[in-house]
């Protein structure tokens, strides 16, 4: 298997529907994820970036369409969606670290337990990808010792443990601090340097658009835009997407406009 | 206080204190298998078997246990099985105590996050690997409280065992009162029996509570 096209579809999504009673939360939607490829959703708040995300793990039951990584089929029937899950590793909003266990032991489960790879191995891998993330030092505590920053990076070097072949992140920095955001987008930077194939999604617009190889806009369950981030972030195809990003530079442009009136206060005194 | 009444008596007490420990020793331990498989089949909403479980807990919930004895004890040989006191009593017991011992690990099971559920899906684990890795750890401290208060209540309901003829502590004392009217002496030496046997068990449970709380885990 020497050559391989390095565009090669890793994960297709094709008409997926999904409902929540009689509420269409995801509205036929397809997607295909090339391997290396970073694509980041965003949308509105209940838009159903995070629904999508739990669909492709199998963590939501769906009403219609698949999901099929390296075409094998992913849904809550397939009876290997364990072994499927390792090669999709996801990374919550809310960390999930298990609380009982130290950051190593946390990192080493689905390694060891799981995959029943030699812990020696798994624990020399988990403290380089510790020291990556700047945790070495925390190997041995407990997750209620750690800051927010520091649990999710916990989780991203716990997910990558598993040797996922493709990564989701739910809004991994919506419950943290300001300060510790940035901690946690440069380590997602970081991956995408190594060329992971990811699927993110955030309301972090410019950390998206250094990040992102495509943008995909999400609004009642359908995909509204499909843009490299340069297309969407500066001219928007859709009057909804400009919209949407002008909730984000509302501010700014405020900022600016008083700037220009002092400048040109001063200017004329 | 007769002294010389009691020393003689010791022994017989000492005697049914081994069997108030041994069938409430056997007894607990079945309460505990069964509350926890009750417990599991709640938590994975098993069908049928849920209601099953639900009808159980409520029976066994809402009678005496010398009732529930007695059904044992006389009822069962009425269609055929042949019953003997002891395995009455550890039965009867197991009976009683495996649905407070299933509300115990069920909330502590429903205690854990369901998201650490989900979390464990995501990194690959199965449903097996998750309840024994995952969340019976964390549900156990919850749960340790109430099942050391069903251990301590469960060992003091032994005492109803004199009504199906089993020679244990309340029986023995019961029976030397009938005996000699020796009735402050019996009823002391029944007291410091009691207390013997369930004071460690309460201390135990105080430390191991103790120690729980101190590795206690927030997120």
């Amino acid at each position: 298997m020497g050559v391989r096209d390095v565009t090669q579809p890793i994960l297709t999504v094709e008409h997926l529907t999904k409902r929540f009673g009689e509420q269409t939360i995801l509205d036929d939607l397809s997607l295909t994820v090339r391997e290396g490829e970073v694509i980041v959703i965003v949308g509105p708040s209940g838009c159903g970036k995070s629904t999508l995300l739990r669909c492709i793990n199998a963590l939501e039951e769906i009403q219609g369409g698949e999901v099929r990584l390296r075409g094998e089929l992913v849904s809550p029937g397939s009876k290997n969606l364990p072994a499927l899950r390792q090669k999709i590793g996801m990374v919550f909003q809310s960390y999930d670290l298990f609380p009982h266990m130290t950051v190593l032991e946390n990192i080493l489960l689905s390694p060891t337990v799981v995959q029943k790879r030699p812990r020696d191995e798994v624990k020399a891998e988990a403290m380089a990808l510790l020291a990556r993330v700047g945790l070495a030092e925390k190997a041995e505590q407990y997750p209620r010792q750690l800051s927010g920053g520091q649990k999710q990076r916990v989780a991203i070097v716990r997910a990558l443990c598993v040797h996922p072949e493709v990564l989701l992140f739910d809004e991994v920095t919506a419950a943290l601090d300001p300060e510790m955001v940035r901690e946690v987008l440069e380590v997602i930077l970081d991956l995408s340097d190594q060329g992971r194939t990811m699927l993110i999604v955030t309301h972090e617009m410019q950390f998206a658009r250094a990040v992102a190889d495509r943008v995909l806009f999400l609004e009642n369950g359908r995909f509204l835009e499909d843009s490299p981030p340069e297309v969407f972030f500066d001219a928007p195809r859709t009057e909804r997407a400009r919209r949407y990003l002008q909730t984000f530079s509302f501010e700014r442009k405020r900022n600016h406009t008083k700037n220009e009136n002092e400048h040109s206060e001063r200017s004329t005194s | 206080m007769n002294w010389e009444f009691m020393g003689r008596y010791l022994p017989l007490y000492g005697e049914a204190a081994l069997l108030t420990v041994r069938l409430g020793a056997e007894g607990i331990a079945g309460a505990t298998l069964l509350g926890l498989v009750c417990a599991m089949i709640q938590y994975y909403k098993v069908p049928v078997l849920r209601s099953v479980v639900t009808g159980y807990i409520e029976l066994s919930r809402n009678t005496p246990l010398l009732v529930q004895l007695f059904f044992i004890y006389y009822g069962l040989p009425k269609i055929g099985i042949p019953t003997n006191a002891a395995v009455c009593g550890a039965a009867g017991l197991m009976f009683l105590g495996g649905s407070y011992m299933c509300e115990a690990f069920r909330s502590g099971l429903e205690a854990v996050d369901p998201m650490q559920t989900e979390c464990a899906c995501a990194l690959g684990l199965s449903r097996g690997q998750i309840m024994r890795h995952v969340v019976l750890p964390q549900a156990f401290t919850v749960s340790m409280p109430p099942f050391m208060a069903n251990v301590i209540f469960l060992l003091k309901e032994t005492s109803v065992f004199s009504a199906i003829s089993l020679m244990d502590l309340m029986f023995t004392a019961k029976d030397l009162i009938g005996l000699y009217y020796k009735t402050t002496e019996s009823l002391f030496l029944l007291v410091v029996f009691y207390l013997l046997i369930l004071l460690p068990v309460s201390l135990l449970g105080a430390a191991l509570e103790r120690r729980l709380r101190h590795a206690g885990f927030g997120t």
